[in-house]
C-alpha cells in the first residue's frame, strides 16, 4: 500500500453534489458536498441509512451518472464516461435474462473483443469459483436470487477491474454462503490489488472486510466520518468479529451511524404521517 | 419412506388420470359445439321452405349460405378450379402477397421502431407524423396503390406492408423504451459499445414485444392482400370473393373465408413455434396445453 500512496489515490471525489431533476422540474439533492478518497489497493466500505445516496455515489464513480457540482477522478483522470477499469456489482441483480449463465459471465471478455472460445474457458473458471459449476447452461429465471447474485459477481470479476464497486452484493445470501463469498472476495482482492468501494447496510460486514469505513449522513448524503479498521490481515470473516478490537471499532462507528439512521427513520415517519 | 413414495406416486397417477379425463371432456364438448352450430345452420336453411323460393326458409340460404353448399363449393373449386384458374394457384398468389407484405412490414417496423426508440431527437421529430399516419384509415391507401401500382402483386404487397408496419413499429418502439435501465448500465460497464448495446440488450429485450405483435400483424397482412385483390386483381382469393359477391354466391364467399381461416391458423402455429424458439429463456415459454 505504500507503493500505492506514491501513485496517488485511485478514486477521488471533491466537493461532489448530485441533484436529480424530476420531469416536473423539481430538483432533489441526493448528495451534498461529498469528499471521498480511496487509495489504490484500498478496501473501503460505505455505510449509511437507506436513501442517503450510497448507490448514487457508486453511479458517479462509475461514470454512469455525471455529478451536478464537483470533480471525480479515477487514477487522476477526470471521469467523463464509463471507463474500462471499473467493475460494478449492482444492487438489483442485473444479469441478462436472455443469456445462459455461461453467456452472462463470458459477456465482459466478449464485449471487449476476446474470441468466444477463450471467453468461454475463462467464464467456466469463474463460474466454478463462485460455486455455480454445473449451472452453465441454466437461464437466470431458473436460478435462486442468491445464485443470480453470484452470476453477477463472476460477470464483474472476470473483467479483473482495477476499481471494483459493489452495492450490497451479498445481502441476498444466507449467512454461511455469505461468509464463504466474503472470504473469497478478500482473497481475490488481495491477489489483484484492486481498489474496492463496498456499499453495505451491515456494519459487521463493513468492518470485517474493509481497511476503512465511511459513514454517510442521512440524505442529502455527505461524509459524516471515516474510520480506519486496523485489524490484521489476512482475516477470516467468521472469526474476526470476535476480536476485542473489532468490537471496539464497531461501537465507535455505531454511535455515529445510529444517529443518522434515527434521523432518516424520523423523517420517513413524518412522511407517512403527513 | 417407501410408503410415502408410493402414496405420492398414486397421487401423481390419479392427477394424470384426472387431467386425461378433463382433456377428453373438453375435446368432446368442442366437437359437440361445432356440430351444434353447423347443424343448426344447415337445419334452419332447410326447414319451412315452400317450393323453389328460398326466401320462405327460416334462414334464407341465398343470403346466408348453407354448410352443405359451402362444402360442395369447396369440392368444386378443388376438382374443377375457380373462374380464374386452379384453386392452388389462387392460394399461392394470396400467400405470396401476404408473406411478402408481412416480411417487409415486419423488417421495416423493427428498423424504424428500434431507431426511433433509441434516438430521442428522431422520435420527437417524427412522432407526431407517425401518430397522424396511424390514426388514418390506411386501408383506403389500397385504392391509391391499385391506381399507382396496377393489378399485379405489387399493389397488394404495398397495402399489406402499410398495415403490418404500424403494428410492429409501435411494439418495437415500446419494447426499446421499456428496456431495463439497470441492464443497459450493466452492459455499458462490462464494455459494450453502442452497437453492442443494441445487439446484446436492446434487441433481445424488445424481442418479446416484437414477437407479440407478429400474431396480430400476420392477420393484417392477410387483410391487406385480400382487400388489395378485392380492389383489383387478376388472381387470388380476394378476387374469388369479389367474383362470388358479383354472382350472388354466398356459399362462395363463405368457402373463401374458410380457406383464409385455415391459412391464418397455420400461420399462427408457425409464429408460435418461432416465438418459443426465439425466447426459450423466458419462464413458461413452452405453451401450456390450454391454449388453442
Ligand atoms: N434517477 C434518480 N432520479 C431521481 N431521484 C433519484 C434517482 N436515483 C436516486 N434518487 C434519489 O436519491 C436518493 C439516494 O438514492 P440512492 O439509491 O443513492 O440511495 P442508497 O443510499 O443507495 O439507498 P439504499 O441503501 O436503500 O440502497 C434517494 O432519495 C432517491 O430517491
Ligand atoms: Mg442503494
Amino acid at each position: 500500500m505504500r507503493e500505492a500512496d506514491a501513485k496517488g489515490p485511485a478514486i477521488e471525489l471533491r466537493g461532489v453534489t448530485k441533484r436529480f431533476v424530476s420531469p416536473s422540474g423539481k430538483s432533489f439533492t441526493a448528495l451534498r458536498d461529498l469528499d471521498l478518497t480511496v487509495a489504490a489497493g484500498e478496501f473501503c466500505a460505505v455505510v449509511g441509512p437507506t436513501g442517503c445516496g450510497k448507490s448514487t455515489t457508486l453511479a458517479l464513480i462509475s461514470g454512469l451518472e455525471p455529478p451536478s457540482v464537483g470533480t471525480i477522478r479515477v487514477f487522476g483522470e477526470p471521469v467523463r464516461s464509463v471507463g474500462r477499469s471499473v467493475g460494478y456489482v449492482f444492487q438489483r441483480d442485473a444479469v441478462f435474462p436472455w443469456k445462459s449463465v455461461l453467456d452472462n459471465v463470458a459477456m465482459g471478455p466478449r464485449l471487449r473483443g476476446a474470441d468466444t472460445e477463450k471467453a468461454n474457458i475463462q467464464a467456466r473458471e469463474w463460474i466454478a469459483r463462485v460455486g455455480l459449476a454445473g449451472f452453465e447452461l441454466y437461464y437466470p429465471h431458473q436460478l435462486s436470487g442468491g445464485m443470480r447474485k453470484r452470476v453477477a459477481l463472476a460477470q464483474t470479476l472476470i473483467n479483473q477491474p482495477r476499481i471494483l464497486l459493489m452495492d450490497e452484493p451479498f445481502s441476498a445470501l444466507d449467512v454461511q454462503t455469505r461468509a464463504l463469498m466474503e472470504n473469497e472476495l478478500l482473497e481475490l482482492w488481495a491477489s489483484t490489488g484492486a481498489s474496492v468501494v463496498f456499499v453495505t447496510h451491515d456494519l459487521e460486514e463493513a468492518i470485517g472486510l474493509a481497511d476503512r469505513v465511511v459513514v454517510i449522513t442521512a440524505g442529502p448524503g455527505t461524509v459524516k466520518g471515516t474510520y480506519r479498521v486496523d485489524l490484521p490481515r489476512p482475516r477470516n470473516i467468521a472469526e474476526v468479529r470476535f476480536q476485542p478490537r473489532f468490537i471496539e471499532i464497531y461501537e465507535e462507528i455505531w454511535k455515529d451511524l445510529r444517529d443518522e439512521v434515527l434521523v432518516s427513520y424520523e423523517r420517513s415517519k413524518h412522511l407517512v404521517a403527513s | 419412506m417407501a410408503q410415502t413414495n408410493t402414496v405420492a406416486d398414486d397421487l401423481d397417477v390419479a392427477r394424470a388420470r384426472a387431467y386425461q379425463r378433463r382433456r377428453r371432456l373438453v375435446l368432446i364438448l368442442r366437437f359437440a359445439l361445432a356440430v351444434f352450430i353447423v347443424g343448426s345452420w344447415e337445419m334452419t336453411t332447410r326447414v319451412g321452405c315452400h317450393g323453389p323460393d328460398s326466401a320462405t326458409c327460416v334462414v334464407d340460404p341465398f343470403f346466408f349460405g348453407q354448410p352443405s353448399g359451402i362444402w360442395s363449393q369447396l369440392v368444386s373449386w378443388v376438382q374443377k378450379g375457380t373462374a380464374q384458374g386452379p384453386l392452388w394457384e389462387q392460394i399461392a398468389v394470396t400467400l405470396e402477397e401476404t408473406v411478402l407484405g408481412f416480411a417487409i412490414g415486419v423488417i421495416l417496423g423493427i428498423i424504424f421502431g428500434v431507431a426511433l426508440g433509441r434516438n430521442r431527437l428522431l422520435s420527437d421529430v417524427l412522432g407526431p407524423y407517425i401518430n397522424v399516419l396511424n390514426a388514418m384509415p390506411r386501408i383506403v391507401l389500397g385504392s391509391i396503390f391499385a391506381i399507382a401500382l396496377g393489378l399485379d402483386i405489387q399493389s397488394k404487397v404495398a397495402l399489406a406492408v402499410v398495415l403490418v408496419f404500424f403494428v410492429v413499429f409501435f411494439n418495437a418502439f415500446q419494447g426499446v423504451r421499456e428496456v431495463d435501465r439497470d441492464l443497459l448500465a450493466n452492459a455499458r460497464i462490462l464494455g459494450a459499445s453502442q452497437s453492442q448495446l443494441s445487439r446484446h440488450v436492446i434487441l433481445p429485450s424488445a424481442l418479446s414485444w416484437i414477437l407479440a405483435s407478429l400474431h396480430t400483424s400476420f392477420g393484417f397482412a392477410l387483410v391487406g392482400a385480400i382487400v388489395g385483390e378485392y380492389l383489383g386483381a387478376r388472381k387470388g382469393i380476394g378476387l374469388m370473393i369479389a367474383t362470388a359477391q358479383g354472382t350472388f354466391n354466398a356459399n362462395g364467399v363463405f368457402a373463401a373465408m374458410f380457406i383464409l381461416a385455415v391459412l391464418a391458423i397455420i400461420a399462427e402455429a408457425l409464429i408460435m413455434r418461432l416465438e418459443n424458439f426465439l425466447i426459450k429463456w423466458r419462464p413458461n415459454a413452452i405453451n401450456n396445453p390450454a391454449t388453442m
